[in-house]
């Protein structure tokens, strides 16, 4: 290999690099917390909600889950304005995002509720807690702790999957990558830079999640 | 003995070379003579030229060739050629012509000749009427799409305005989706893409408001044949004044021929 390696570029580049990282951690940020919260009320329908809404929340995880995410994101950027809904290609990312992880994190979220003990349940009844208090209380957060590795990684492959939000023009770190690769032709070092990148967000993300984990879950019990 | 045969092999080289060098010399009475006008069309360049249902090449140089054929009096015959070696096709003396959307620059003119345009390829700013854009200026606060590494995203980037919001998409069917869905309000982009957005009938139609790059095509021929650059030329001339140009414009790119084509 007598590849000749030339980063010169990053000097008059970096501020695009700084604004596409500062977009995915906006995107991820949003896309993480709305989708979790729109994950565990779909998980409450589907596991112990009113019956006429589980068919409903049930079509929309399967129809979520069982087509690409590309496709998902151009329906909602270039097919909805049909319908006179336009949005921006921030907000059109950001709701792509919230949507995909909110049917795939209910999946996860609602294996942790069906985990619970019946006794919980019962526990959380003779404690004259609602079904609600009980939920809120009693079966949610044990829930989420069990399955917290299994969501953090879910979150992780989210903001990895943001990658083609580019596709749409929004500015994230991948449009940031390709804008350079066709301004300098350096595909390799571009995307090496990108991929370093992407890597240590990854990595950062995970250890974000881990703390978070250590936030909301009582110290001590068993993960 | 054998300076005898060298003297003859020498003598039908230079007889082969002498008759290439007369058909050379006068390319419009070699057409005339042999009934066919070979002509170069491209085959993977629609609208320009493509392959058609019937397998047979179609597109705005088809048509061109053929309606040269018609009028110099001969049939026509189609050679399909890349973009790389539609050139040296013309040198070698396997076409006549070339009609491949060829643009003209100072090294092509070295080694062919050009003829009058007689087709407009250019890249500018598109947009539909209501939008008001004369100039580079006036995109300041508007939305601008653009195929992202392409000429145009090169050059708008040096005249837009500082504010223009330009919105840079993979590829020309991400920058005509981002028009048609409003997500732009106007796009950047050749006219061979505006015609495609044309063909479609949206109920968005894409106007010029301002160039960018204007390079219209010429029919390439060989150098020194002046005969047939004339002829050829009258052709084209006489082509623009009954309208039968301006008719093939319609046809294939959807709009009327620039005024200073």
């Amino acid at each position: 290999m007598n590849y000749h390696f030339e980063f010169g570029w990053l000097f008059e580049y970096y501020p695009q690099i700084v604004k596409g990282i500062a977009i995915t951690i906006e995107l991820i940020a949003v896309g993480a917390v709305a989708g979790i919260l729109l994950g565990i009320v779909c998980a409450w329908v589907r596991a112990l909600g009113p019956a006429w809404l589980k068919p409903v929340v049930a079509a929309y995880v399967e129809l979520i889950r069982n087509t690409p995410f590309l496709i998902q994101l151009f329906f909602i950027f270039f097919g909805l304005p049909s319908l006179g809904v336009q949005l921006s290609e921030l907000q059109a990312a950001n709701l792509a995002m919230v949507v995909n992880l909110g049917a795939y994190s209910s999946e996860i979220i609602r294996a942790g509720i069906q985990a619970t003990p019946r006794g919980q349940f019962e526990a959380g009844a003779s404690l004259a807690m609602s079904p609600f208090e009980t939920f809120r209380h009693v079966v949610l957060v044990p829930s989420l702790q069990r399955i917290w590795p299994a969501l953090s990684s879910q979150v992780v492959i989210v903001m990895l999957g943001s990658a083609v939000v580019s596709q749409i023009a929004a500015e994230d770190l991948t449009f940031a990558a390709n804008f350079i690769q066709s301004r300098t032709f350096r595909a390799f070092e571009a995307y090496i830079v990108s991929t370093v990148v992407y890597l240590m967000l990854a990595i950062l993300l995970r250890q974000v999640l881990v703390m978070v984990g250590w936030a909301i879950f009582p110290r001590g019990a068993a993960q | 003995m054998l300076s005898r045969r060298l003297f003859v092999a020498i003598a039908a080289i230079a007889t082969t070379i002498g008759f290439g060098s007369v058909a050379k010399a006068d390319a419009l009475g070699d057409i005339e003579a042999r009934g066919t006008l070979r002509v170069a069309v491209p085959q993977d360049f629609p609208p320009f030229g493509s392959v058609g249902p019937d397998m047979a090449p179609v597109g705005y140089d088809i048509d061109m060739a053929n309606l040269i054929a018609e009028k110099l009096g001969v049939k026509v015959e189609l050679v399909p050629v890349t973009s790389a070696n539609r050139i040296p096709y013309l040198q070698t003396n396997k076409v006549d012509l070339v009609i491949s959307s060829l643009g003209k620059n100072p090294d092509r003119e070295k080694v062919i000749d050009f003829s009058a345009a007689y087709a407009p390829f250019y890249n500018g700013v598109f947009a539909p009427a209501e939008v008001a854009i004369t100039k580079p200026e006036e995109l300041a606060g508007k939305t601008v799409g653009v195929t992202r590494g392409a000429v145009e995203d090169l050059e708008l980037e040096k005249i837009a305005p500082a504010d223009a919001v330009i919105k840079r998409y993979e590829d020309n069917n991400g920058t005509i989706s981002a028009f048609l869905s409003g997500q732009v309000e106007a796009v950047a982009t050749g006219n061979v893409v505006a015609a495609a957005i044309l063909a479609k009938n949206p109920p968005k139609r894409p106007e010029l408001k301002f160039l960018i790059k204007n390079s219209p095509c010429y029919i390439g021929l060989a150098k020194e044949q002046p005969a047939l650059l004339e002829k050829v030329n009258g052709i084209i001339a006489a082509a623009k004044a009954d309208g039968s140009l301006n008719a093939i414009a319609q046809k294939w790119l959807g709009t009327d021929l620039p005024a200073d084509l």
